[in-house]
């Protein structure tokens, strides 16, 4: 009896602590992910991976928030408030795909997003998906790419009529850091080489810029194999033979392209997973395709995308255990071939697709 | 001493499909060879017919050349030699001048050294924006006996020349901050859509592409594709369209099938165009042209220096010798320009005479032999002796 009493104090009391303590480690207790399902596709892809999610006993707790574009105090284009705040407080982002306005007068949510978190490097790993055929095989490169400056700062100028000039702008800053993210990237991700992908020889002062603070970083990070490489020459290359590439960094506009290019190497933007990591230790996961909303709401959508970003969300928070499972279940379904959606190759609708890949999941336990 | 030198080596090379060791040499004799690290020779040569500036910046030119001889070419070929490891611009000033002279060119890639400060401008583009040399033009084709992972690819690139990302117009007004400048103007993005919708109609092409970036850089490639769209009205036989370039390159690794002819400014045209020819089988078979309203120069579409296999006999000499059978197109010789392609198109299904590149294990000198061979069995235009 006596006993009793004892233990229900004891559990009282460790309640009320835990409940103020809040665990913020990945380790124990459930972590807070904003996620942002976005337009078209979007909540339906985000609905499957919450599912196969749950079906893995993930320890995330989702936020869900909607992010359109409103105009602050000051005329300034911003994010819903209570999207950032919900951002900044859990440090982790998953988003579907969002529209993109024409003449809606304010600037697109992703530039917004962007802007608004200073993510400044967009990470894509390119793994060949078994299963899933395309022309290369054995693809397994990761491109970072510079997102805050270069070809996209968005100065343009008409300097006389028909004359029309555009700014790309390299800082110092700017491609330190991403220098270093990659190396770190690297470091973190048993990578052996970081290539440096530029123009500096038509493009001296900027590009090479760019390449000397990747070299100078490149000094600190020996375990890491450092090359430098034209734009035109790893293009020719990697269409040829994309094994002798392992890490790729680059900035804004050559990271588009080649981003794009890699993705189209193993099977489109359906399957490619994309990473957005930002100052203050803020990542945002998103899935890169469009919105499609000529299938919207119809139970057609392919998840993979967005799924393989939350896989890479997952190792980030350091759940690698949960991110492997996810993943095999994946990629078990794509090699299975019999239950696929239709941009695969199949007939199977989302939630087809999805429930296999929850059933595999929990098979794997 | 390195005169000489340089005479004994090019008569070796030249050796193998001459046969007349003392003729070649004589010929030489009278005029100065220097024979330079990396870069190239100056020797001029003088025979009958009309003229043609070879600039070297390869041994694969050279070889060239010599088959241009073998075959009876009713060229000749003035040298002139661009050392990359000036910094002075003298040299390439010379070879523009003498391009000015003689119209047309052929041309191997200088090597631009990139830890150079800005002053130390590219050679190449030099000689694009001097002469205003505002068209490249590649034409991708899957070729014979050749093993790539896309097939009937039919692709002809269509790239501005001149300005662009090109401008070679920086500043750092801030230390650590630095700007380039990339300029598009109406007048260039008209007359490159001009060339284009042009050329597809010459060669019955049925659908023309432009590609850029209109929905980041509105101003400047909204300018390039409002250029377009503008004289696309005037083709109203030919089909119009429009790619962004990342979306473009995607498509090209996926499906290069469905593209025709495509024109685009200057950085999106060298990304396009080696993700081409990569996709056709490399760097060493893709003939790259570019033409200005008076002269024309014709190199290899890829512009690679192919530093690490210099001097090894290991190069394919098949993007060069194309280029030099654009080149008698452009001269009006056509009899001789298909006649060499057709020996060339031969050789390259041997595959036992595919180069490295290719896979195989021929050497340059094989290649260029069995090609003389295929054009001596063509007809009676050869000659044994020089």
């Amino acid at each position: 009896m006596a006993g009793n009493a004892w233990r229900s104090t004891v559990s009282r009391i460790m309640g009320a602590v835990k409940s103020q303590t809040q665990p913020r480690t990945f380790s124990r207790g459930m972590q807070t992910v904003t996620i942002i399902p976005g337009d078209g596709i979007g909540p339906e892809i985000s609905t499957s991976v919450i599912k196969i999610f749950e079906a893995a006993k993930v320890p995330i707790q989702w936020e869900e928030r909607n992010v359109t574009a409103i105009k602050g105090p000051g005329g300034k284009w911003m994010i819903p408030p209570e999207a950032k705040e919900s951002m900044d407080k859990s440090k982790i982002g998953l988003k579907g795909p969002l529209k993109t306005p024409i003449a809606a007068g304010h600037p697109s949510m992703n530039l917004l997003l962007r802007k608004t978190f200073d993510l400044y490097a967009n990470v894509r790993p390119c793994v060949s998906i078994e299963g899933y055929k395309t022309p290369y095989t054995d693809v397994d490169l990761v491109t970072i790419r510079e997102n805050t400056e270069g070809e996209y700062s968005g100065i343009e100028h008409v300097i006389v009529d028909g004359v029309v000039q555009s700014i790309k702008l390299i800082t110092e800053e700017a491609s330190r850091r991403i220098a270093e993210y990659a190396f770190e990237y690297a470091r973190n991700n048993q990578r052996n080489s970081v290539t440096a992908v530029h123009k500096a020889n038509i493009m001296r002062m900027s590009d090479g810029l760019f390449l000397r603070k990747c070299r100078e970083v490149a000094e600190n990070f020996k375990d890491v194999k450092f090359t430098e490489m034209y734009l035109d020459t790893v293009c020719l290359n990697m269409v040829q033979d994309p094994t002798q590439f392992d890490v790729l960094v680059m900035p804004n506009l050559y990271g588009d392209i080649l981003s794009d290019l890699c993705a189209g190497l193993i099977g489109g933007l359906g399957v490619t997973p994309s990473g957005n990591i930002g100052a203050n230790g803020v990542a945002i996961f998103e899935s890169v395709h469009g919105t499609a909303p000529d299938i919207a709401g119809m139970d057609l959508a392919n998840p993979t995308a967005l799924l393989l970003s939350a896989v890479m969300m997952l190792r980030h928070m350091g759940l690698h255990g949960h991110a492997k499972k996810i993943e095999t279940a994946c990629f078990d379904t794509i090699r299975d071939k019999k239950v696929l959606t239709k941009d695969l190759g199949g007939n199977s609708k989302c939630s087809e697709f999805t429930a296999e890949i929850c059933r595999r999941v929990q098979d794997l336990d | 001493m390195s005169a000489a030198r340089s005479v004994l080596s090019l008569s070796k090379i030249l050796q193998p499909w001459t046969g007349l060791k003392g003729s070649t040499v004589s010929v030489m004799r009278p005029v100065m060879c220097t024979r330079r690290e990396k870069s190239s020779y100056t020797v001029s040569v003088l025979l009958k017919g009309r003229d043609v500036l070879l600039v070297l910046g390869d041994l694969i030119c050279l070889t060239d050349w010599g088959l241009h001889r073998f075959c009876c070419v009713p060229v000749d070929f003035e040298v002139v030699n661009v050392d990359s490891s000036l910094t002075s611009e003298d040299e390439i000033n010379n070879a523009v001048t003498a391009i000015r002279r003689n119209g047309v060119a052929l041309k191997g890639n200088i090597e631009t050294n990139h830890n150079l400060p800005p002053s130390h401008k590219s050679r190449n583009n030099l000689l694009r924006t001097s002469l205003d040399l505002y068209a490249n033009v590649m034409h991708c084709q899957t070729l014979p006996g050749v093993q790539t992972r896309h097939k009937d690819i039919d692709i002809i690139i269509i790239r501005e020349n001149t300005e662009g990302e090109y401008s070679s117009l920086e500043h750092e007004n801030v230390p650590g901050v630095v700007e380039s400048l990339k300029i598009i103007t109406r007048v260039n993005s008209l007359r490159i859509a001009e060339y284009a919708f042009r050329q597809a109609r010459e060669k019955g092409r049925r659908r023309v592409t432009a590609v850029h970036k209109a929905n980041i850089m509105k101003l400047g490639d909204g300018l390039f594709l409002q250029c377009c769209k503008e004289v696309a009205a005037g083709y109203p036989d030919i089909t119009f369209d429009n790619m962004i370039v990342d979306n473009t390159t995607m498509q090209l690794v996926s499906k290069p099938q469905q593209f025709d002819v495509m024109v685009m400014p200057n950085l999106y045209g060298n990304v396009v165009s080696n993700v081409c020819a990569g996709l056709v089988g490399g760097p060493g078979l893709v003939p790259g042209a570019n033409y200005g309203k008076d002269y024309a120069v014709f190199e290899t579409a890829t512009r690679n220096t192919g530093k690490s296999i210099a001097n090894k006999n290991i190069a394919n000499p098949t993007a060069t010798l194309l280029a030099s059978c654009l080149m008698l197109d452009h001269l009006g010789l056509h009899d001789y320009a298909s006649m060499i392609r057709k020996a060339i198109l031969r050789t390259l299904s041997e595959t036992r005479l595919h180069t490295a590149d290719l896979g195989g294990q021929g050497t340059t000198s094989e290649v260029v032999q069995s090609i003389m061979k295929e054009v001596q069995k063509g007809g009676p235009l050869t000659s044994e002796k020089i």
